[in-house]
């Protein structure tokens, strides 16, 4: 459909974020470009503070820019919207309806015009049964733990089917076995729908095993992207052969030299 | 048992080393097995199981203790109060004594729904009139008083507008209303009502739009990201969002109504708890204004404790 091609879908030019606050202006970003094609994975990471959640929220319309532009499927992006689902931080969900509700309210927003009931119940519980959620639909949030949550969060997002994906942190507070899980299954729903996917991250193995490109943000404030790097490792990825690849370490090397080495995080 | 402690903990921590030196005898003893003789080991379960149940008893007794312990200071409470209060009454003379008060309330009780005229009705009608005009007054208040707080809240505009007005009109003494409704209805069960209406708005308007100012972000980054129509941000994020601030205004609200209605129909007259308390004041019958007293004290309560439960039917954490 795009008249242009697919390798600029979404694209960030010369993008600065300064929030006011009581103590004056603080400049939490500058000088962004950023290209992401479609169908890309791209992960965000960086050092705590630096700005990657207010990057993400820029991309999903959540904040405006103090300056440049960002453009999704050749759309100057003026706000939020379905299309651009949003996974955060903290999960969000709301706590007064069931987890099968909050996923519910997504599905109904998007396919409730063209689709009947029984079809949004079933999108629903196909997207609680992805994240391995079907016996806690009638759950309230706060009767389930925090990876669930975050799970639910997780369904919440793939059930709309967006264009593109954005993820803040979506397995931050997972243990170790689910967190696997999760992204593999992430991989999987990714490599069917071919969604385009904005991701950030503070886990430099997940950024290598998931990611086409991982951009790295300088320490703020006025943070910057540092350096991005290309994951060459082919499709589909499987976390046990990758420990034997070379070139997966030689990423891993890669990111953690820029993170611990050239962006050393400052005593506070 | 360690749920039993754990609600013993705030009544009787002295409990505490006593229960966990009973428990090592039981959890040791398979620890000697392999040199003991079978019977030994028999007997030392026996002697476990013995302990085991000195232990629950000891629980027990705990437990007992720490009702006793929870509701004696309230009662030695009443007792004292009570006793001060036959102690005035004895010296000074004009104060009926506690027993005399009993008899009356027992008498009045015991047929509460009498009617010998307007003027003289038992003291369930008149307890049940001032409800209804309460309930009156603050359903109005409520119908008006949510629906502005939400607008309030949700405009900074029409909250600067209001907020200095209602600063103003907040702080007005009830009775100060009466005149007003009393002008404006010609009629003194109307501006009775008017009253309570009037004082009993402002903290459900200042309950709801704080609520709403303070609707978390996240959920409304939720709703801009979903980009749900005004109506559904309505019926399912703001309205659960504000609701535990808005049942806060309510019961504040319900309060302050019941506070002013005694007040109110002390003036206005017809039936009423505060009436009735007026016109026992002009017959002299000191024992029933007592029992009025406790009377409006006990259906406050009872209103508090209600609207208490419901909030906590609507508390999410
Ligand atoms: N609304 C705001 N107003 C003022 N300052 C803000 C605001 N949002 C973020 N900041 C500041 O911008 C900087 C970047 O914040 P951001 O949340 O994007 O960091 P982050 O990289 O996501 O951190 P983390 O990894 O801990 O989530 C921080 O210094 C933060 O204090
Ligand atoms: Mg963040």
């Amino acid at each position: 459909m795009e008249k242009r091609p697919v390798d600029k879908f979404l694209r960030i030019e010369a993008v600065a974020m300064t929030f006011q606050t009581r103590n004056g202006s603080f400049a939490a970003l500058r000088d962004i470009d950023l290209t992401v094609k479609k169908g890309e994975f791209v992960t965000l990471i960086g050092h705590s503070g630096c700005g990657k959640s207010t990057l993400l929220n820029l991309v999903a319309g959540l904040l405006k820019p103090t300056e440049g532009l960002l453009i999704c499927a050749e759309r100057e992006i003026a706000g939020p919207g379905p299309e651009r689902a949003v996974v955060f931080q903290n999960h969000s969900l709301l706590p007064w309806l069931s987890c099968f509700d909050n996923v519910h309210l997504a599905v109904e927003r998007v396919f409730g015009a063209t689709e009947k009931k029984a079809d949004l119940k079933r999108r629903t519980q196909a997207a609680l049964a992805l994240v391995g959620l079907m016996h806690a639909e009638h759950k309230m949030p706060h009767e389930i733990s925090g990876g669930m949550k975050q799970r639910v969060g997780i369904a919440r997002a793939l059930s709309m089917q967006p264009r593109v994906l954005l993820l803040d942190e979506p397995f931050g507070a997972l243990d170790a076995l689910t967190r696997a899980h999760l992204q593999d299954e992430l991989l999987k729903i990714v490599a069917a729908t071919g969604s385009t996917v904005v991701m950030v991250t503070h886990d430099v193995d997940e950024a290598v095993l998931l990611s086409d490109r991982i951009v790295m943000l300088t320490n703020g404030p006025a943070a910057t992207i540092g350096e991005v790097l290309t994951v060459e490792l082919p499709r589909p990825r499987d976390r046990i052969e990758l420990e034997e690849d070379a070139r997966y370490h030689h990423h891993r090397a890669a990111v953690l030299e820029f993170l611990y080495r050239r962006q050393m995080r400052q005593a506070a | 048992m360690t749920s039993a402690i754990a609600t013993l903990r705030p009544f009787a921590v002295n409990l505490e080393p006593e229960v966990a030196a009973a428990n090592e005898p039981a959890t040791r003893s398979p620890a000697a097995g392999p040199v003991a003789t079978l019977d030994a080991r028999a007997a030392e379960v026996v002697a476990a199981k013995a302990v085991a149940i000195a232990e629950r008893a000891r629980l027990r007794r705990g437990r007992a203790r720490a009702i006793v312990l929870a509701l004696l200071p309230p009662l030695l409470g009443f007792a004292l109060f009570i006793s001060a209060w036959g102690l005035f009454s004895q010296t000074t003379g004009s104060l009926p004594s506690p027993a005399k008060t009993w008899t009356s309330a027992v008498d009045l009780f015991s047929h509460p729904f009498y009617q010998k005229g307007p003027n003289d009705q038992g003291i369930g009608w008149n307890i049940l009139s001032s409800l209804r005009r309460g309930g009156i007054g603050f359903g109005f208040a409520a119908l008006v008083g949510l629906p502005l707080g939400f607008v309030f809240g949700r405009f900074a505009f029409a909250n600067a507008m209001a907020s200095p007005i209602i600063s103003l009109l907040r702080p007005v003494s009830p009775l100060a209303w009466l005149p007003i409704g009393l002008m404006a209805f010609k009629a003194a069960n109307p501006a009775a009502i008017w009253v309570i209406f009037i004082s009993s708005i402002w903290p459900m308007i200042i309950n709801t739009a704080v609520g709403v100012q303070r609707v978390p972000q996240d959920y409304l980054n939720v709703a801009r990201v979903l980009n749900l129509s005004e109506w559904k941000i309505m019926t399912r994020i703001l309205f659960p969002a504000v609701l535990p601030y808005t049942l806060t205004g309510v019961r504040l609200s319900l309060g302050v109504a019941w506070l002013v209605i005694v007040a109110a129909e002390m003036l206005t007259g017809g039936v009423g708890i505060g009436f009735w308390v007026w016109d026992e004041w002009n017959n002299l019958n000191v024992e029933h204004i007592i029992v009025a007293i406790f009377v409006v004290g006990i259906v406050g309560l009872l209103l508090e404790q209600l609207l208490l439960l419901l909030a906590r039917r609507f508390n999410y954490d």
